[in-house]
């Protein structure tokens, strides 16, 4: 929609050339959410497509993905064939409650620093221990991992005037073998529960557990689980406050989809292991 | 900066926080549409260098350099590109407003998209047609009929005669008009759910640059009405005020302002200062009649048509044939439950919206999304009161009503801004004004007793009904009412019991919806029927065969109805019943599925008067001319299908072919009265005066040829464009010349009185399977019998129950508005209002029942409404018969079914 109270729109080419922040300010990425709702308190949009970053980077330690690379691109990668993990990139895309159209708009970073439970670039980015590079305010950089990056429903850690500039995925996760569950009130809804298995190679297996819940929350067993240590575990750890309640699903409902998800991922990934 | 667009260059530059929706639109794009303004329905689709994306959400800017194609360039050169030949072939539309954006998306999916259509098609809504027809186009197939001959119209399946334009973005609906000097009406709303406004400062709005005006209670008339359009206006209360000084619910108008641009308007609607005194609240309408609540309209009486205003009671009725009570003591078998039925919002697609002006004459000129034009007409007289002919109101193509349109949301306002202006204006709604200030569904509490003896019978119905008409009484009356009508009259049963509340609360109004009332009763009374067959060991389908009443037999609901007039022009229920009953038992492959789910059937049924009680009127005139017949007639088309109809009607009386019926409708300007498309009477009743001005108009034809042939006028007959009779034939351009010649054209008119009535029939049938892990529901088959006399034109009467099916399986399943406890809307936008996508729905098969109706017009009766009917009670049915327990609130949504399946089965 049209945002009718912005009267300036900034093209920074460079990170020196980017404007002190001042209230009113908004980067604007995609652009996805932010022309979706209305913006009253907003006088002058940010544009970071000038500033040109890569947006997929692929070194021998790290898949950098920009914040402001897109849905569609990140999903459009062609991984090396050890990426076990290669699959989650599409199922995580289409876990979107916004279609493929969407996709080519909207942006990686823009979907952590909406920071909504059901992001299912956070699922994604958590579950493969993403680490955020934020370009401070005042200067300087901090990282942080996703999983720590976002703090609850709609809420992160960064500060105003703060840019989230990429998200760097170890090489490492993206070849563990993984297993993806996700279920919503309708089949292409929002999200309500996505979990994430993934099994190390010494056989660590490692659940990230989303959109059921406000935040992302990561649970790891060194030794193999069997279904009542999974349960036990996530009953410990994913306690009940953290269940988000909204109009995309209850949470008594979310909980028990956690547990029963989890269960499925655990034998996925347990019970077909060569013994 | 340039812009490209459909290959035209354009220096305009957009604004800094313009979207390239309205960019586009500013550019003369109106193909370009808007359904949501925030990426969640897909109408506003276009490509950008070839790829599909929303241009609501693209900043405009970002579009420089780049190559932007509308619907309109999408055939190039030649015209229509291979996707909008396919969606004319399949007529993979009805109202079209989503037309633009989905040919554009469908276009651009490539093999693996066109193999999953449900995730690739999710970012497009289809509030109309249920993606049957849709993923018809994708397919190839072909549903409309090429041409049929002279005389032959009726009852084939002839393609809508605006198709050519829905699919080139050509088509004009509400706002698709440029004019000069237009002015931007934006309306202050309330956020409060009762207050007493003690002062508005405009001062600061009126300091907004472009501000022309700011409008208050104290600039409108003080004449209290309802937004609800009925032919009489005794149906509804009066109690709404233009703009009110008392305001009832969270979004309630308070001011509108007038502007150069939305922006200023938004902007000093945002610098009103507007001093409140809050009133008490109330939100649950169990404690509206409690002593001691807020009372809504405490100033009204029953004079202002309204049943107790001091129990804020909007509307009531009580009844009862036999003794109940009496009859429940001594049954066989009964039954009890409470069943609530929730608040959903219509969704078409266009928001309500219009333009005004006065012209030259002093004429108030109205051009709006509506299906009432000419009582939105009478009400503007009345309210301004300026001469009926002083005012003409019209609409061309509307995208979608589903009864939403059958009231008076925006008009008035447009009209008190032209007024005081003296400049054309315009107002378009913004998808969350639709959820949070128009009207939504009755939500209705219903309790049910019901008996039967030991063979089945039926002994007792009774019913208690709470309907929740909101701060205002708009269609809560006749809501009610019709709740209770066909829903038990349907059903012999000696001893029937009804009581009705309609009642006031402090949230947003409810209206007119599809189904209005049916749906929210039928849910019980289906549901008792079912589980007193269960009782008896007796099928759903035997059950309803020993009790439906059959042709002849009274058709009765308590209290004694005054209108008299409706009768069994035709009567198909039984074959209803038999067709779905065969179709539901045809050996059909079943998807693998876990022990997880299971699987159940059910079914429901729904009877429907074939047009609202108390007159429902329609005037026609058709006119021979030298390129074939102007049809006149007032109804409008929003994605109805009536246009069709209407041209078929005529081309069939008149032994013509439909492409020479050129059809003129839904403008006052042209005369004669249409109380409107509503009551699913676009057929029935329009449908009615059409034929009888065709047949007027047939008879006259034949005696100017028996005068010329100086023969008996009844050896003459229509037959291929001509008169004949014997070897002589007169052909209609040879009339057409004789009437110039006299300087008298050939016509005919015809009316409507919409009296007697006829009833009309559906049965739905559905397999579901359940997952008791996870409470998700799966539809395995649906199966839909409808009886609608001879159908008119078997494939928009398929597309209008498959639609029907649909939007019902939203609300069966999905949709749900919430209020919280201050009264707010809190999900007032489609990412949180899940509407069925193309995932959601299932194919439904449809059947008719074979039946001619000896009232409708050539032997047709309603179909609009009553498909969407039965499904939320066929859906319950086959909850309760899949998983054993009666689920009693829909939305049957997976985290509502889940904790009584938990219970029943655990983990």
């Amino acid at each position: 929609m049209d945002l009718n109270t912005i009267t300036a729109v900034a093209h920074p080419q460079t990170r020196m050339q980017l404007p002190v922040w001042t209230a009113g300010d908004a980067w604007l990425a995609g652009g996805t959410w932010l022309l979706s709702e209305p913006q009253a308190h907003l006088t002058r949009l940010i544009d970071l497509t000038d500033l040109k970053w890569p947006a997929l980077t692929i070194t021998d330690s790290h898949l950098s993905i920009a914040a402001t690379c897109t849905i569609a691109e990140l999903d459009g990668l062609t991984c090396p064939p050890d990426w076990l993990a290669a699959p989650l990139i599409n199922q995580c895309c289409r876990a979107f409650l916004a279609s493929f159209k969407i996709w080519k708009t909207a942006t990686i970073g823009g979907n952590l620093c909406m920071s909504l439970p059901a992001g299912p670039m956070i699922s994604l980015t958590s579950a493969l221990d993403g680490v955020c590079t934020i370009w401070k305010a005042g200067g300087g950089e901090q990282r942080i991992p996703v999983a720590e990056f976002v703090t609850g429903n709609q809420r992160n850690r960064l500060t105003p005037g703060d840019l989230l500039r990429q998200i760097d995925i170890p090489i490492s996760a993206l070849k563990r073998r993984t297993a993806f569950r996700q279920i919503s009130l309708a089949p292409v809804g929002r999200s309500a529960a996505l979990l994430i298995g993934s099994l190390d190679v010494d056989g660590t297996l490692n659940l990230t557990v989303t959109a059921s819940t406000v935040r992302p929350i990561q649970l790891s067993f060194g030794k193999a689980p069997d279904a009542n240590a999974l349960r036990d575990a996530i009953a410990q750890q994913v306690t009940d406050e953290l269940y988000h309640t909204d109009i995309h699903g209850r949470p008594f409902w979310r909980k028990h989809m956690t547990f029963r998800l989890a269960e499925e991922i655990r034998r996925e990934l347990l019970e077909t292991m060569p013994s | 900066m340039s812009f490209e667009v459909n290959g035209n260059t354009f220096a305009q530059q957009p604004r800094a926080g313009q979207c390239l929706r309205t960019f586009l639109r500013e550019l003369g794009h109106f193909g370009v549409k808007k359904g949501c303004d925030a990426g969640d329905c897909g109408a506003c689709t276009v490509l950008l260098d070839g790829e599909p994306v929303h241009s609501c959400l693209i900043p405009a800017f970002r579009a420089e350099g780049r190559a932007v194609t509308t619907i309109e360039g999408l055939g190039g050169d030649h015209g229509t590109h291979p996707m909008q030949q396919a969606f004319l072939d399949a007529q993979g539309f009805q109202c079209g407003f989503c037309t633009a954006g989905m040919i554009l998306t469908c276009a651009s999916l490539n093999q693996a998209q066109r193999t999953d259509l449900g995730s690739a098609l999710k970012g497009n809504i289809c509030r109309c047609t249920g993606y049957g027809a849709i993923e018809d186009a994708l397919l190839g197939r072909t549903n409309v009929e090429a041409s049929v001959e002279a005389g032959a119209a009726f009852g084939r399946s002839l393609p809508a005669p605006a198709g050519p334009d829905v699919v080139r973005g050509k088509a004009r609906y509400t706002f698709d008009a440029a004019i000069d000097g237009l002015l931007h009406v934006k309306l202050a709303r309330s956020p409060h759910a009762h207050a007493r406004i003690v002062a508005i400062d405009a001062s600061d709005a009126l300091n907004v640059p472009g501000v022309h005006a700011v409008l208050t209670h104290e600039d409108a008339p003080s004449i209290l009405i309802s937004t609800a359009r009925h032919e009489k206006d005794w149906m509804d209360p009066e109690d709404t005020r233009v703009l009110d000084d008392v305001v009832r619910f969270i979004g309630q108008r308070i001011a509108a302002v007038v502007a150069e641009s939305e922006a200023a308007a938004e902007e000093a609607c945002r610098r009103l200062k507007v001093d409140y005194e809050i009133l008490p609240a109330l939100i649950d309408p169990e404690l509206a009649m409690t002593p001691g609540a807020p009372i809504i309209h405490p100033d009204r009486t029953t004079a202002n048509r309204m049943a107790d205003p001091q129990r804020n009671l909007a509307a009531e009725t009580h009844g009862e044939f036999g003794d109940v009570a009496a009859a429940l003591a001594t049954s066989a078998v009964t039954y009890e439950a409470t069943f609530h039925s929730h608040r959903v919002q219509h969704a078409a697609l266009e928001t309500h919206g219009g333009l005004a002006w006065r012209d030259e004459a002093g004429v108030l000129n109205v051009r709006t999304s509506t299906q009432v034009p000419f009582l939105t007409r009478r009400a503007l007289s009345d309210i301004f009161e300026l001469p009926i002919d002083k005012v003409r109101v019209f609409c061309e193509r509307v995208g979608g009503g589903f009864g939403g349109k059958q009231e008076m949301f925006v008009e008035d306002i447009l009209a008190l801004a032209a007024l005081k202006t003296g400049r054309p204006v315009k107002l378009e709604f913004t998808r969350e004004e639709q959820f949070v200030a128009t009207s939504t569904r009755h939500p209705m509490r219903v309790h049910i007793k019901a008996g039967a003896d030991a063979s089945g019978k039926l002994t007792a119905l009774q019913l208690d009904v709470l309907s929740n008409t909101g701060a205002y009484g708009n269609h809560a009356g006749p809501v009610m009412f019709h709740s209770l009508s066909e829903s038990i009259a349907v059903y012999n049963c000696p001893n029937k019991r009804v009581d009705g509340y309609a009642v006031y609360t402090n949230t947003v109004p409810a209206g007119a919806f599809r189904g209005y009332g049916l749906p929210q009763t039928l849910i019980a009374i289906e549901a008792a029927i079912d589980e007193l067959a269960r009782q008896l060991g007796i099928s759903p389908y035997e059950m309803r065969r020993r009790n439906i009443v059959r042709e002849g037999d009274p058709m009765l609901s308590p209290p004694p109805s005054e209108f008299h007039d409706v009768l069994y022009g035709s009567y198909g229920l039984d074959q209803c019943l038999d067709l779905v009953e065969r179709a539901m038992q045809a050996d059909v492959p079943q998807p693998e599925l876990s022990p997880d789910w299971l699987i159940g059937d059910g079914i429901a049924l729904t009877m429907i008067d074939s047009a609202p009680p108390a007159g429902h009127f329609a005037d026609a005139t058709i006119a021979l001319s030298e390129d074939g017949f102007d049809l006149t007639v007032g109804t409008a088309e929003f994605g109805n299908g009536t246009s069709t109809v209407h041209r078929q009607i005529a081309a069939n009386t008149l032994a013509t072919t439909v492409d020479r019926i050129h059809l003129r409708q839904s403008d006052t300007a042209h005369g004669g009265h249409d109380t409107g498309a509503y009551g699913s009477a676009g057929t029935f009743v329009a449908g009615k005066a059409t034929h009888a001005a065709s047949m007027q108009l047939a008879d006259e034809l034949k005696a100017a040829a028996a005068a010329a042939w100086l023969c008996d006028v009844g050896t003459c007959v229509l037959e291929d464009n001509a008169v004949v009779s014997g070897v002589r034939r007169m052909n209609f351009t040879e009339l057409a010349k004789l009437a110039r010649e006299r300087g008298q054209p050939f016509a005919g008119s015809g009316n409507s009185a919409g009296t007697p009535r006829s009833v009309g029939f559906n049965v739905q049938g559905f397999r579901i399977a359940v997952n008791k892990g996870t409470g998700e529901l799966r539809i395995l088959r649906s199966v839909q019998a409808a009886d609608a006399g001879i159908v008119a034109n078997p494939m928009q009467c398929r597309g209008q129950v498959e639609g029907g099916v649909a939007q019902a399986i939203g609300a069966a399943l999905y949709e749900e508005m919430v209020i919280d406890a201050e009264g707010r809307v809190t999900n007032p936008k489609f990412r949180d209002y899940h509407l069925p996508s193309f995932a959601d729905v299932p194919r439904t098969e449809v059947y008719f029942a074979d039946t001619s109706d000896t009232i409708g017009p050539l032997g047709a009766k309603s179909m609009s409404e009553s498909p969407y009917n039965p499904v939320a009670a066929a859906l319950g049915n086959a909850i309760a018969n899949a998983t054993g327990i009666r689920f009693t609130a829909p939305p049957f949504k997976p985290d509502r079914l889940f904790p009584a399946l938990h219970d029943k089965f655990g983990d």
